[in-house]
């Protein structure tokens, strides 16, 4: 019996070392966990580009969380969809403030959807790295939690007019979707291009998704040389094929909401030829950014869709930003406030360039491109050419 | 405000108007049909209509993968589309009918119709698991058919595509046969008699099961159709494309007159006539001011005025009251 019994107890023993040994080798100790969470729109009309911001934050947490587990944290990925829809991200915005372990959030896609759940995340300091929202309001709030790596729109609009002008147009026609991101950035452009010298013949916003007959009976009849539609890809298609089908040869031109491999498999030939403008170019424009899109294509089995690269970079930056809390609190976790805080004095070199944050949480300098679409094919929307690149820097905040 | 300009683009949206128009009046169908019956509506109508439309795109797609789209003559294409549409859409509502509508015939009226909502949630969300697996795809695309894209020249403003005169003859085509069929046939007879009282007609030997089921048959496969026909022209669907569609044929059938065959045609026509107008020419008048944003405001106000003065609808009897 007594023999029996020193059994059971080495077994126990065993399986308990079985169970804490590994882990509390791997992990290094066994300080906790801290979580990443991107929020993008993974479902819906939109999931391609909400898709390629989770992967690349999923890929630079595997690749660069080498130093924040040295310090003895396990980093950990927690995907969130907000289905492009405002009302869905500030609910799962409320939720991930209450997870006491994430500590930073990489997202949205849409500024509509970003605005107001920063709002959630501000009432606990916590710090939002956008990788996408090109809306002035983002950082004009001055919200000492909100950061973007990419350009604004305010600045977008002016270089897509320049650009129109520089195209030799004349008369244009302006379209946009009703959302805050499109038709903010429409109005930046009209206000520009009236101001340089372009006719702005009309200015109409649509929801529609199908049936744009309405909006082109007109403005075919008044044929502008130019249409700018500032909206995203999945309402651009239709309107730019079904223009193209009625016959217009008008000149196609929108913002960075174009930039999506969609656009050419929605709207084929029409979309040939026509420009864009972006605050994130196409991966080849960036040099260090080659050996990502290799490592991308080989993990996910497809090419990284715009905003991912830059999904990457805003990573990195939260990766510094929790290395740096975690020694400023001698190794322990540090709090959201004190993340947020260090998140403003990151200077990272990332795979799209050098960033650096202004006061109120924009890139110190942004790079804007005009882009071309080349091929009606959309495995090869990465060759898109770049016609023109600017460096710009952020306006400074109105007081 | 520049008249001419106004009369320049008048034809063009004219035909938009019948084209969005006739779409409408092959849904609305579905609509005015089953109500007809049954007296419910039918709200699962609108995801019927896209499986046609997503019958349709399969098939060009499928077609395309083999290689021999642009081999095929287009309007033998255009038929086959068609004809696989209208029997997915009118098969699929047959089977609605029989698992969600039929156990639940002689419950309240409220309770077939919580369910036909139930049905809707499930077939969008059913068809957007199904295409994610299959083609990893929100959204679809009908591959363009050349033939179909051509454009007669009318004038300087003015050109007329052969796939929007597709779209009208083909519907006009279908409407045709189902007034001959529901007028002029026995089958027709019967069903126009279990519209009228259930009861009886079953006590004059007709089988009202098979009757409903028959109707529900129709009633989707022009909804197919109608799908079909809105990918060709309008060429992006997806799961939710239906909704939308849905809804304003739902008012072209009462606008009509709901259980109306004839009133639903015509509410279609006159509700998408309505629409094409305001958002044509809404911004021209009012110089800006309204956009074509506002041209379903517009549409619904134009058919709560006609309502107030005619509630039956366009063509609506009064309906007797059943004692």
């Amino acid at each position: 019996m007594k023999h029996r019994s020193y059994w059971r107890l080495a077994v126990v023993a065993l399986a308990f070392m079985a169970l804490a040994f590994p882990s509390a080798v791997l992990a290094g100790t066994a300080k906790g966990t801290i979580k990443i969470a991107t929020q993008s729109p993974l479902s819906g009309d939109q999931a391609a580009l909400g898709e390629g911001i989770k992967l690349g934050t999923q890929l630079a947490i595997e690749q660069l969380k080498g130093p924040v587990e040295k310090l003895g944290f396990k980093v950990e990925l927690v995907p969130y969809d907000d289905q492009a829809k405002p009302d869905v991200g500030v609910a799962n915005a409320k939720n991930i403030i209450t997870d006491k372990d994430i500590l930073v959030v990489v997202g949205h896609l849409n500024s509509g959807v970003a605005i107001p759940s920063s709002e959630v995340y501000k009432d606990v300091q916590l710090a939002m790295i956008s990788p996408a929202n090109t809306n002035p309001k983002i950082t004009d709030r001055n919200l000492p939690n909100v950061s973007r790596v990419c350009g604004r729109d305010d600045v977008q609009g002016v270089v897509g007019a320049e650009f129109a002008k520089s195209l030799k147009v004349k008369t244009t026609y302006v379209i946009h979707d009703k959302t805050t991101y499109g038709q903010g950035v429409a109005e930046f452009f009209r206000d520009h291009a009236k101001k340089i010298g372009i006719e702005v013949i009309g200015f109409d916003g649509t929801e529609e998704k199908s049936n744009f007959d309405p909006i082109i009976t007109p403005m075919k009849a008044k044929n502008p040389d130019l249409i700018y539609f500032g909206g995203l890809y999945p309402q651009a298609g239709p309107l730019f094929k079904q223009a193209r089908e009625k016959g217009m040869k008008t000149k196609f031109l929108g913002p960075d909401g174009m930039d999506s491999s969609d656009l050419t498999k929605i709207a084929g030939k029409a979309v040939v030829g026509m420009h864009y403008t972006t605050v994130a170019g196409p991966v080849s424009v960036y040099p260090k950014a080659k050996k990502y899109a290799a490592d991308y294509k080989e993990k996910f089995k497809k090419d990284p869709e715009p905003f991912s690269a830059q999904a990457y970079d805003s990573t990195g930056i939260g990766l510094k930003a929790l290395e740096a809390a975690i020694k400023a609190a001698g190794g322990k976790v540090p709090t959201r406030a004190a993340v947020t805080a260090e998140v403003r004095k990151v200077k990272y070199s990332g795979l799209t360039g050098t960033i650096e944050f202004d006061g109120k949480g924009d890139p110190k300098k942004a790079l804007y491109f005009v882009i071309q679409v080349m091929s009606e094919d959309p495995g090869k929307w990465n060759d898109n050419k770049e016609v023109k690149r600017l460096e710009i820097a952020a306006p400074a905040l109105k007081k | 405000m520049d008249i001419p300009f106004l009369i320049a683009i008048f034809p063009q949206v004219l035909l938009d108007g019948l084209i969005l128009g006739f779409m409408y009046a092959l849904i609305a169908l579905g609509y005015t049909m089953v109500y007809g019956v049954l007296e419910f509506i039918n709200f699962a109508h609108s995801e019927i209509f896209v499986i046609g439309a997503f019958v349709g795109v399969e098939i060009l797609l499928g077609l395309r993968g083999l290689g021999v789209l642009d081999s095929l003559p287009p309007f033998l294409v255009l038929v086959l589309l068609l004809v696989a549409g209208m029997a997915a859409s009118g098969l699929l509502a047959v089977t609605v009918e029989r698992v969600a509508y039929r156990p639940l015939r002689g419950a309240p009226r409220l309770i077939p119709l919580i369910s036909a909502i139930g049905v809707s949630f499930f077939l969008q969300d059913a068809i957007r698991l199904v295409e994610s697996v299959w083609r990893n795809a929100f959204n679809l695309v009908y591959p363009t058919m050349d033939q179909l894209n051509l454009r007669f020249q009318v004038t300087e403003t003015i050109d007329v595509s052969v796939k929007s005169l597709v779209v009208i003859i083909s519907a006009l085509l279908m409407l045709w046969a189902l007034h001959l069929l529901v007028n002029r046939t026995k089958v027709g007879k019967a069903i126009r008699a279990v519209a009228e009282d259930q009861a009886t007609a079953s006590l004059m030997g007709i089988n009202v099961n098979r009757m409903i089921s028959l109707t529900f048959l129709i009633g989707g496969a022009m909804g197919g159709a109608a799908g079909v026909l809105f990918g060709v022209q309008y060429s992006l669907i997806n799961p939710y494309t239906g909704f939308v569609p849905g809804i304003k044929a739902f008012t072209a059938a009462v606008l009509g007159g709901i259980g109306n065959i004839p009133g639903a045609m015509m509410g279609g026509l006159v509700l998408g006539l309505l629409e094409a107008f305001a958002g044509s020419y809404m911004s021209l008048l009012t110089g800006g001011a309204f956009g074509a944003e506002y041209k379903d405001i517009f549409a619904f106000s134009i058919l709560i005025l006609i309502l107030i003065f005619r509630p039956k609808g366009l063509l609506g009897e009064v309906v007797r009251e059943r004692t």
